[in-house]
């Protein structure tokens, strides 16, 4: 069984208690432990920064060549916080409520309700950092709304609130580098953990220009290594986000849970052609003020504004009236998929939905509806080359999110013992749907509060035995590390890595994307099987091993192949449908996503075998929120 | 559509690099400049070509990471505009196009395309942070900042460190860069304790870099993708000076 080590007392008390209850560090013994940081997004540059201030000493690895480059930089809309500042009935309670319902209950209760709390710490340390977030006049700091929720909650800069945060935590990182605090590995990328008596002790790491691996001992290991979501090889995940460090992590005991909770995002800019290499999110705070809607008819082809007002069907206003526009992700997402399948879908592949700012326009002028979302336009005309101001925005649901990711307990702790996990990375707070602007805060909770606090707590309560780099567990990692890159270079093959990866992705799009059911996985499981063997015969990485963009993503693309067959198990397994895993089986007569919770109230933690993985289940109870179907209506 | 194209190969950074002739005979008007260059590379690779090496990640204009002198231009012809968001519509067919590294003493070509601008990072790690550990902070509306330095402050903050300021730079000066981080702390409040410091180390850590001394011509801002201005380098110089006479 698997033990969640949720802390005793209400779930107001639970965060107070464990805080109180943790052993610590003494500042002197701080510096004799060192702990290695992977990933230098949100969460793992903060967490990096806030260790390095405590005094612990820190190596990051990235696989970027600054750690200002991670995906987080991408994130646009915002960041909620339970401040309450609009005066709108929000607070701790409500955030948290929210969060489970969005998560259509498959989060775990005294997770989200710490990360509510901690939400408003969030705002205070960037403020202080520097961000510069939107502000009213009068000098205070302005909110807007976001999806899942009836208050004005979400704070942001501009359209690039992912970038402030990330960079108010690399310049709080880069201070501590200063220091000397923290040492900083550019370009290496993890590619295994090095467990020495059942501990996490280090990883190998490949420096990407040299190609030569490395070792590196430490006495903890984070991974905020971020989402999965490139399994799809279309999504709007940077072209390099990957799953390796998880997976490798995975392959040395570390549980994998939920893998097919993956998060469809309604508002991206659609598929233009074969070439395509990713795709575009249009930030979901433009459902603020951009209405959706397709043509009443039928295969109508007029230009959008030759449609009158009359023949327009406004979907997600019509179908969920008290939220409208602003439903969850998974909602609206499967909302346009529905118009699309019934033929209403627009331009020229029918695959999309217009997204209109007319009335925005008409109401507030063209200078404050750029002042809120120029940049999110001016991003739209160069993909498109339209006039977003003039014509309506088309867009499609897009792979975005993963809300699976590695196991791990209330401190964050995987199933290796010494291996944290922190950001997209876990599995542990968004359930099987994650509400708009709660990625960052998620990835900045873990990082600057959840994680520092659970460092000391292990740190402080194990006797750890030194470990040293000719010990047989460190070299056998690497060798097995150098025997995997070797093999990959010796296929010499017909085809390129990408165009293996472009097959997964559609077998994933079809039978594990929008809509799932159980011949699909079944079929999707055998074709990826295949596809398996297809790569390890006939990929092709010409040149040398110095700096090499195919062989890197070789490396991480055969593991895509394996985690994607685990995300259709997972989805196979779960019988029900609930937030953004739809069964098709499984659905209301209105077609919403039908949930069982007399079967299905568990995550679902995959162990690696080898063979076929092992389910471990960890039991959800809802002791504060009544377990309920999700309305929006 | 059919482009022609000259790009700078370089094994590595000791060796020696040369200009090669690719063509691209099935270019798509919609694709965007970096997928033109996965169809040449996944052309190249079915061949057992090597690759071509260059640098991108989200693909949206924000993460930094591409970079590439296109036809002598930082990011290409497009003002406001990175590599990755440039699209092969603003081509002709039959157009030769000049793929290069972006060249500075500062950025040392790794392979091909790709540059090391870690230099930026150790500027970064001099001073442009304010020093608030975490857990210090106070109520983030006990700080108040009007909407208007806020925005200032915005617009300062929006570099994304991609180095085509230092790229499009005669003298592959730095200035706009430091000046758009040391601009934004300048403005607002929370920045006031260090500013005098902050500017002095980050200066001294540029000149160590090896950047070249800034000599006014505003090629750095034509340059910038998010069209950092050269307001920030007034502001920057008036923070030196400040810095000199106050302490």
């Amino acid at each position: 069984m698997l033990d969640s080590k949720i802390p005793s007392g209400s779930i107001e008390q639970k965060w107070k208690n464990r805080k109180f209850e943790s052993k610590l560090v003494n500042p002197s013994n701080r510096r004799k432990h060192t702990v290695i940081v992977v990933g230098t997004g949100l969460a793992g540059a903060s967490a990096a920064a806030t260790l390095g201030e405590l005094g612990y000493k820190v190596k990051v690895f990235t696989f970027h060549e600054s750690p200002r480059r991670a995906h987080s930089i991408a994130a646009q809309g915002g960041i909620n916080a339970a401040k309450n500042y609009q005066n709108d009935g929000d607070s701790v309670y409500r955030l948290f409520y929210d969060t489970i319902k969005g998560g259509d209950f498959r989060a775990r209760e005294a997770n989200v309700y710490r990360l509510a709390e901690l939400s408003v710490n969030i705002i205070d340390q960037c403020v202080a950092q520097g961000v510069p977030f939107a502000r009213e006049y009068g000098g205070t700091l302005t909110n807007r709304s976001f999806g899942g929720t009836q208050v004005s909650r979400t704070f942001y800069a501009k359209g690039q609130t992912g970038q402030q945060l990330l960079l108010g935590a690399y310049s709080s990182l880069m201070r501590q580098s200063g220091e000397k605090s923290v040492e900083i590995f550019p370009r290496q990328e993890m590619v295994d953990v090095i467990v020495i008596g059942g501990k996490a002790r280090g990883i190998v790491a490949r420096n990407l220009v040299t190609g030569e691996l490395q070792s590196h001992l430490a006495d903890a290991v984070v991974l905020a290594t971020g989402g999965y979501g490139n399994v799809f090889f279309l999504s709007t995940n940077a072209k390099q986000s990957n799953a390796t460090a998880a997976w490798r992590a995975h392959k040395r005991g570390a549980y994998f849970a939920n893998p097919c909770f993956t998060q469809i995002h309604p508002t991206c800019v659609p598929v233009s052609g074969d070439y395509q290499s990713k795709l575009t999110l249009m930030s979901e705070s433009l459902r603020n003020d951009g209405r959706v809607w397709v043509p009443m008819k039928v295969g109508d082809k007029r230009a959008p504004n030759e449609i009158p007002e009359s023949e327009r069907d406004y979907f997600l206003e019509r179908m969920y009236p008290s939220f409208g526009n602003l439903v969850p992700r998974d909602i609206a997402s499967r909302a346009a998929k529905r118009m699309c399948d019934e033929g209403r879908g627009v331009g020229a592949t029918g695959l999309s939905v217009y997204m209109d700012f007319r009335d925005a326009i008409q109401r507030l002028g063209n200078t404050v509806v750029s002042e809120k979302y120029g940049n999110l336009f001016q991003m739209y005309e160069k993909i498109t080359d339209e006039n977003p101001y003039k014509v309506p925005m088309r867009i499609f649901p897009a792979v975005h999110y993963t809300m699976g990711g590695l196991w791990v307990d209330y401190n964050l702790m995987s199933t290796i013992p010494g291996l944290f996990v922190a950001g997209e990375a876990n599995f542990s707070d968004h359930g099987a749907n994650r509400l708009g602007a709660s990625a960052l805060m998620q990835g900045l909770a873990d990082g600057y509060f959840v994680v520092p606090y659970s460092i000391a707590n292990y740190l402080g309560g194990e006797k750890l035995s030194a470990v040293k780099q000719e010990q047989d567990e460190v070299k056998s990692a690497i060798a097995d590390s150098q025997e995997r890159l070797n093999g990959f270079m010796k296929i010499k093959g017909s085809q390129s890595v990408d165009e293996i990866h472009r097959k997964l992705g559609k077998i994933m799009w079809e039978h594990c994307g929008m809509a799932r059911n159980e011949k699909g996985l079944n079929d999707a499981i055998k074709l990826i099987q295949k596809l398996k063997d297809e790569f390890s015969n006939d990929i092709r990485i010409p040149g040398d091993t110095r700096l090499n963009s195919e062989l890197e993503k070789a490396n991480r693309v055969a593991d895509f192949l394996e985690l994607g067959e685990l995300m259709c198990i997972d989805a196979l397994n779960r019988k029900e449908s609930c937030g953004g895993h739809f069964r098709e089986e499984m659905q209301t007569p209105e077609g919403e996503a039908l949930r069982d919770d007399q079967n299905f109230s568990y995550v679902a933690a995959w162990e690696h075998t080898g063979k076929t993985p092992t389910l471990h289940k960890e039991a959800l109870t809802f002791e504060n929120i009544h377990l309920a179907q999700r309305s929006y209506k | 559509m059919k482009l022609n194209l000259k790009i700078w190969r370089q094994k590595s950074p000791s060796e020696q690099g040369q200009f090669k002739d690719y063509v691209v005979n099935n270019a798509n008007e919609d694709m965007s400049f970096l997928e033109m260059l996965d169809f040449l590379n996944m052309d190249l690779v079915r061949k057992g070509e090597e690759a071509v090496q260059f640098d991108h990640d989200c693909r949206e204009g924000i993460c930094g990471s591409c970079s590439l002198m296109i036809n002598g231009s930082p990011h290409g012809p497009e003002t406001g505009t990175a590599t990755c968001q440039l699209h092969i519509r603003k081509f002709k067919d039959g157009d030769t196009i000049v793929i290069e590294p972006f060249r500075a003493k500062a950025f040392p070509v790794l392979r091909d395309l790709c540059v090391d601008r870690t230099a930026f990072d150790r500027i970064m790690a001099a001073g442009g942070f304010c020093s608030v550990n975490t857990g210090n902070a106070p109520e983030a509306n006990s700080i108040l900042i009007g909407k208007e330095v806020a925005e200032n402050a915005m617009d300062s903050a929006a570099c994304i460190g991609c180095g085509a300021c230092v790229a499009a730079c005669k003298n592959a000066s730095a200035m706009l860069f430091v000046s758009a981080k040391v601009s934004q702390f300048a403005l607002l409040p929370q920045g006031k304790p260090e500013r005098s410091r902050r500017v002095r180390q980050m200066v001294a850590q540029m000149d160590k870099e090896m950047f070249g001394s800034c000599s006014n011509t505003g090629a750095c801002e034509a340059a910038c993708p998010k069209e950092i201005s050269l307001e920030n380098m007034a502001r920057l110089n008036r923070e030196m000076l400040r810095a000199s006479v106050t302490e």
